[in-house]
């Protein structure tokens, strides 16, 4: 049995953030991913990123990635890739995979980073060949350098659906449609003006009703909405050979529930999630989270929690002083501010500082 | 859009080339500011704030460009000839268009505006695969065209 200071679940930029922060004042860090590739969504995304300059705004997503596994090798931070963490169970003990079967690691402190699943949709059609999500279509195009389809119909107007739309455009493929639900686009503007300028067609207040083909995708059906109510008699079809589904993220908060973490519900942050405090501490002591697993959110914001749980994990087991833990810990809590400001951050700050009021309350909602 | 800040007045598009900075959603992002050697551009401390052009600072360079990550800049040339105007976009498909090239020039929505020339195809390490196209159009287009149309059409 292996033994290590803290073990943290996911090599995204939420993970491998911690594992920096806490290995810098002296913590033994390891890091699981089943992924064979660290990086978690940063690795397929191949556009420049929008944030902060603090948090490598303008450059592209995997370059983020790249910088973040050169930190942890120069911080001799221990990361296994290609298989998963199975469980955790009494006294910290988590089984992961290996080439020899599965193994045990006990830490002192774990840090969940295991971020979000993509949601989908079922309706008629959905299990036909050539429906898939946006982030499997990213997968294909990006890191296989495969093309998905020839035509495209995207679901959901998100900034995940702009943002692979605007990679399949860039792959050669034609969107055909984006799609959404909502009478207003719902990822950032810029975003959306670049499919514009594309001359990719909106369908604002429309849904996906139903998918036809033999045996793929050959035709979609969409029908008019008002107030989330389909139109009769508004039903038109498009020629498609593949649909992406970017509706929404879910935490993946399976080894949460297995260490006992209490949940709370909260909608606007992809659904029920781990209860946490200021620090991203669970209900177990012993265990924290960062990034999409407390709430959907973005690289920088789930770097920014990464390092508070690193920090915070590594104050817990002594390496750093009260004092000094807490002017980071503040710094720490200032940027995420910022970054959870303006028309669109200020519903996800809102809805944190309600997390860390439950969690002192006891978990009542 | 004439009420954003990122916008060049009428007075300062009169007197040459300038940056327009399309940027009108408070989002958090600020790779601009720090983009601009003049200084032209501010977002300031609270980044959710739009970017704010100072029209008198901004010779047109055009490095701004390919910095934002919402490809939202723009390099506006009123005055190029007595008839035809400049505007650059960043570029980010493949195959680049080629100098001289005759295009179908498009608005914001990807409507065909005009025809027109392409003058310039910038590249460079350091643009990191965003393009910088310019096309030269009749100056009476130059607050519509904001792209060209790809190869085949859409
Ligand atoms: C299309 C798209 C575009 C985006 N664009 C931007 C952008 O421009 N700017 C921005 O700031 N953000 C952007 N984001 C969001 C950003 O990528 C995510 O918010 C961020 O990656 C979340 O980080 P994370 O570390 O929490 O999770 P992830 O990056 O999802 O990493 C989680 C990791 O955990 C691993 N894992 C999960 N369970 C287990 C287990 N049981 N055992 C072992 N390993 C496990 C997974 O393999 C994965 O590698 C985008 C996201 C998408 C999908
Ligand atoms: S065009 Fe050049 S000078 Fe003008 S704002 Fe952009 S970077 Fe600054």
């Amino acid at each position: 049995m292996k033994e290590t200071d803290i073990l943290i679940v996911g090599a995204g930029p939420a993970g491998l953030s911690a594992g920096i922060a806490a290995a810098k004042h002296g913590a033994k860090v390891l890091v699981i991913d089943e992924n064979r590739k660290p990086g978690g969504q940063l690795f397929k995304q191949i556009h420049k990123f929008f944030g902060s300059r603090e948090h490598n705004a303008g450059v592209r997503g995997f370059r983020i990635g790249e910088k973040l596994l050169e930190e942890t090798e120069a911080l001799q931070v221990e990361v296994l890739l290609g298989y998963p963490v199975y469980g955790i169970f009494e006294d910290n003990l988590a089984l992961y995979g290996s080439a020899n079967g599965v193994q045990s690691v006990k830490a002192k402190k774990l840090i969940l980073a295991t971020g979000a699943n993509e949601n989908n949709l079922c309706i008629q059609g959905s299990t036909l060949p050539g429906v898939m999500t946006a982030g499997a279509a990213q997968t294909m195009v990006n890191l296989h350098h495969v093309q998905p389809g020839s035509r495209v119909v995207m679901v959901g107007s998100g900034n995940v659906g702009l943002i692979v739309s605007y990679q399949m455009l860039q792959a050669g493929i034609d969107v055909v449609a984006v799609v959404e639900a909502a009478p207003s686009i719902g990822g950032y503007g810029v975003h959306a003006n670049k499919l514009r300028r594309a001359g990719v067609p909106f369908y604002l207040s429309h849904t996906i009703n139903r998918i036809m083909g033999e045996d793929g995708v050959q035709q979609v059906e969409l029908v008019e909405l008002d107030h989330f109510k389909p139109v009769p008699g508004t039903e038109m079809i498009l020629d498609a050979d593949t649909v992406c589904m970017a509706v929404g993220l879910t935490p993946m908060v399976e080894l949460a529930r297995m260490a006992g973490c209490q949940m709370v519900e909260i909608p606007s942050l992809g659904g029920v999630l781990p209860l946490h405090d200021e620090d991203m501490c669970t209900t177990n002591p012993d265990v924290y989270i960062a990034g999409d697993i407390s709430g959907v959110e973005e690289a920088s914001t789930a770097m920014e929690e990464g390092r508070l749980a690193g920090i915070a994990a590594a104050e817990a087991l002594g390496y750093l002083s009260t004092e000094c833990a807490a002017q980071e810990k503040d710094a720490i809590r200032a940027r995420l501010n910022t970054l959870r400001s303006g028309d669109f951050g200020q519903k996800r700050a809102d809805a944190k500082e309600q997390i860390v009021n439950y969690f002192h309350q006891g978990g009542k909602q | 859009m004439e009420r954003t800040p990122g916008i060049p007045t009428p007075e300062r598009l009169e007197q040459g080339p300038v940056a327009c900075i399309e940027c009108v959603q408070c989002i958090p992002c600020n790779p601009c500011e720090a983009a601009c050697p003049q200084k032209a551009i501010t977002v300031g401390a609270e980044i959710t704030a739009l970017p704010k052009l100072d029209g008198d600072r901004c010779n047109g360079c055009g490095i701004c460009i390919t910095r934002c990550p919402g490809l939202a800049i723009f390099r506006l040339h009123k005055h190029y000839t007595d008839t035809t105007a400049l505007v650059s976009f960043p570029y980010e498909y493949v195959p680049l268009p080629e100098q001289g090239a005759s295009v179908r020039c498009s608005s914001r929505d990807g409507a065909f505006v005009c025809e027109g020339v392409v003058s310039s195809v910038r590249t460079a390490p350091t643009f990191d695969h965003t393009a910088i196209v310019t096309v030269e159009i009749p100056k009476e287009h130059l607050m519509d065209v904001r792209g060209i149309q790809r190869k085949g059409g859409q």
